[in-house]
């Protein structure tokens, strides 16, 4: 019996994984374990950008409620005076309020540029707030602003072919309709000019990166800062107008000194 | 040269015999001794105004030279290329062979960039200058008998600069130059029934094809300078018989011309002026761009560049297309009119045939077979100055409307806006500017008849012994007088029955067109007048 009974206690009590405690190890393993990385990965650095990008959020949304509430309403909503801005991502924000455009000065055809009201913080904090309310296109990425190591004759050809009619071949802007315009591109910063092309601001058209691949809008960038910092070779540019102010100059200046040597010449016989 | 008689006794030295001696030998062999006395004595009067003439000749000359070099490189084929010249931009862009030269005539041939801005800154100094030459015949009326042929031929020369000028933008193959070609060919399309087949004609086929670059080629570098340079001989073999104009002064009348002959003083002025005009083209194309076609690129049918305009010449025809209102193409019996493209080419076309004619008009009107070589002051021919500022006011106007869209750009205005004005403008800026000037001519002749009749308020006030105050009023000297009181008066014609005793419509409508060109008028001052008022004031 008592063999039979040290058997059956040897075998009431097993060793190893078969232990009765081996399941609660396990467990206790396994909850160490999947805690103990999720701890690990979930550090308290990502609890500080959290909170970091809530206060972002936060301030975007005083900023927002201050500034641009009074048109596109408290919730982004819109109003009969402005257009709803839920969706319209962080780069559209990041364009109308980096170049001016935004707080708009005065009702007009078209909202046009005035020195940036926002410091590069507040306007992140907007950008931040904007898209946080809706998905929307983001800041692009600094590898396609910085207008090296792309095909500069493809940007031009790109330009040409989807910039040139309403923003002039030199990029020196054009009329459109109803007092509108297209602006002129010198010195645009890269980050805008991308930023544009993805958010189709006021009456541009949006080119999506289906449209034109951000390999492409960075061809273009490349193309706008070689139009930016090549010299003319030609001379003056009197504007890059073209004919027009070729022919002014030629009948002002041209013809006014020809006219004024030949006054010149014959006073001198008088 | 003055000779004294103590000088005619010496021995001729030896570049005098030399001198003597070939000139002799090439009049015994061309006869040219004449020729040279008759235009070697040609007498240019000295006024600024009749220099402008000149200009355009000189700015052609500058044509020429700059247009050769260019054909040295230039390539007028549109055989697709691949680019592969300095230009970065442009690298490996297809292109055509006449786009492709045309850039390495900008960026890789030594001096060619300065040669192309030469060409294409004289280009738009000719045309201006020739415009405003005909200006300046047109107001001091120096288009009449005997000029009116001479008047025709400088018209038929405007015409062919432009034409010159056109082909010339369109050779480059660049994006403007296409664009120009496609409204060109636009307009050609419009003309009723012939103008598809004359658009297919020109193109070789449809718009824009292989040939057209090389055919408008053979216009711009041979047809059109060999026209040009047989009519420039002509204009000025005219203006050798038929003597320069001058304005009235104290010894100039319409029998003589009083200036400067042509040998030896006016020839060595007039060289030395090619070399101002040479040189003032040239600081214009070393220090300003023109028509950078890298910029533009090649021709492609797809894009347009805002701010597309045509040279300004052809400013005019633009800005005219530009004020048709919309929506003026219709069907009629299953063909399609586009009085968009009629109607402008109808009216510029009247408006170009007013001008080329003027001088035939002018002469109808008046009736006058005598011949005139004295210049007329604008202010003595009222009712054809006022005419000329009303033409002047429509070709403005049609010429601003081709840069509507930098109007607006530049000035915040909005483009319908520029464009309704201009539309306005075009019909009552001329009739406004019409009246205006009329007005302000006759204004200037009253002052002129005040003036040679009481002389000029001189401001000195004088107070008489019997206390009566009076204002100075000094006589005009004869010389001055002169000016002011010799031009020509003309009165409305008289309706008079013909030798059948019948009066014709076509008399009295000379008649009416008569009456409104002279009913206003200042008479000159006679002789009587100025003796009558000589006594009153003495």
């Amino acid at each position: 019996m008592a063999t039979k009974a040290a058997r059956a206690s040897r075998r009431s009590q097993p060793v190893g994984r078969r232990h009765p405690l081996a399941t609660v190890a396990l467990l206790l393993v396994g909850l160490l374990g999947t805690g103990g990385a999720y701890a690990l990965f979930t550090s308290s650095a990502t609890a500080e950008t959290s909170a970091s990008a809530e206060a972002l959020v936060e301030e975007g949304g005083k900023l927002f409620a201050a500034n641009c509430a009074t048109c596109h309403g408290l919730d982004l909503e819109g109003t009969t005076q402005a257009p709803t801005l839920i969706g319209v991502g962080a780069a559209a924000t990041d364009f109308q309020v980096g170049t001016g455009r935004m707080p708009l000065a005065i009702s007009g055809p078209q909202a046009e540029q005035k020195p940036v009201q926002f410091t590069e913080e507040q306007i992140q904090a907007l950008a931040v707030y904007v898209a946080s309310q809706g998905p929307g296109p983001a800041i692009p990425a600094d590898m396609y602003l910085t207008g090296e190591g792309y095909d500069v004759s493809n940007g031009a050809e790109l330009f040409r072919i989807n910039c040139a009619m309403c923003h002039n071949v030199a990029g020196a802007g054009g009329a459109l309709t109803e007092g509108k315009f297209a602006p002129a591109l010198a010195d645009v910063t890269a980050k805008h000019a991308y930023e544009a092309m993805l958010t189709g601001p006021q009456n541009m058209p949006v080119f999506n990166d289906t449209n034109l691949t951000p390999e492409e809008k960075a061809d273009i960038i490349t193309y706008l800062k070689y139009l930016d910092e090549t010299p003319s070779v030609g001379g003056f540019t009197l504007g890059s107008l073209g004919p027009v102010s070729e022919g002014l100059f030629i009948w002002i200046f041209g013809l006014g000194a020809i006219v004024a040597i030949t006054v010149w010449l014959t006073a001198k016989s008088n | 040269m003055t000779t004294t008689p103590a000088q005619d006794v010496q021995p001729k030295t030896r570049g005098q015999r030399f001198t003597g001696a070939a000139a002799n030998y090439i009049d015994e062999r061309t006869s040219i001794s004449g020729l040279v006395k008759e235009v070697g004595r040609k007498i240019f009067p000295d006024h600024w105004s009749f220099m402008l003439g000149e200009v355009a000749l000189y700015s052609f000359i500058v044509i020429l030279l700059s247009g050769t070099f260019l054909t040295f490189f230039f390539e007028a084929s549109m055989v697709e290329v691949h680019y592969e010249g300095s230009y970065a931009p442009l690298k490996g862009i297809e292109m055509s062979a006449a786009m492709a030269s045309t850039l390495d005539i900008s960026f890789d041939i030594r001096g060619g960039l300065l040669m192309r801005q030469i060409h294409h800154w004289a280009a738009l100094l000719f045309v201006a200058s020739i415009g405003l030459h005909m200006l300046r015949v047109y107001f001091t009326g120096a288009f009449r008998k005997p000029r009116e042929i001479n008047w025709f031929i400088g018209f038929v020369l405007f015409v062919l600069a432009m034409a010159e000028g056109f082909t010339g933008y369109s050779l480059p193959d660049d994006l403007l130059s296409g664009n120009g070609l496609r409204i060109i060919d636009g307009m050609v399309k419009g003309i009723p029934v012939i103008g598809t087949w004359i658009s297919y004609l020109l193109f070789g086929g449809e718009f824009p094809g292989v040939d057209i670059v090389s055919r408008l080629y053979i216009l711009h570098i041979m047809l059109l300078p060999a026209i040009i340079i047989a009519a420039i001989g002509i204009h000025m073999l005219l203006l050798v018989i038929n003597k320069h104009t001058q304005f009235a002064g104290p010894g100039r009348t319409n029998d003589n011309v009083v200036g400067s002959p042509v040998m030896p003083g006016f020839a060595a002025k007039a060289g030395g002026f090619f070399f101002i005009i040479f040189g003032v083209i040239t600081l214009i194309a070393s220090t300003f761009s023109i028509n950078p076609v890298w910029v533009y690129g090649p021709y492609d049918p797809s894009p347009v560049s805002a701010g597309t305009q045509p040279d300004w010449y052809i400013g005019f025809a633009d800005g005219a297309l530009r004020l048709v209102p919309p929506g003026w193409e219709t069907e009629w019996f299953g063909f399609t009119w586009s009085f968009n493209i009629i109607a402008p080419l109808v009216i510029l076309g009247l408006f170009i045939a007013i001008v080329a004619f003027y001088p035939f008009i002018e002469a109808w009107v008046t009736g006058d077979k005598r011949e005139h070589h004295i210049a007329d002051r604008p202010r003595n021919a009222p009712t054809r100055t006022a005419i000329g500022a009303a033409g002047v006011t429509f070709y403005a106007v049609l010429w601003a409307a081709a840069s509507s869209d930098l109007i607006a750009t530049h000035f915040k205005l909005s483009i319908e806006g520029v464009i309704h004005s201009c539309q306005a403008l075009l019909i009552f800026g001329p009739i406004i500017a019409y009246f205006l000037t009329k007005r302000v001519c006759i204004g200037l002749q009253k002052k002129d008849r005040e003036i040679a009749l009481h002389g000029y308020e001189s401001g000195r006030i004088v107070r008489l012994p019997h206390g009566e105050y009076i204002e100075v009023h000094e006589q005009l000297d004869d010389y001055e007088l002169w000016k002011l009181v010799s031009y020509d008066d003309y009165k409305p014609l008289m309706v008079r029955p013909d030798a059948q005793g019948r009066i014709t419509v076509g008399q009295k409508f000379r008649a009416s067109v008569s009456r409104w060109f002279f009913e206003d008028r200042i008479a000159p001052v006679s002789q009587k007048e100025i003796e009558q008022s000589k006594d009153e004031h003495h």
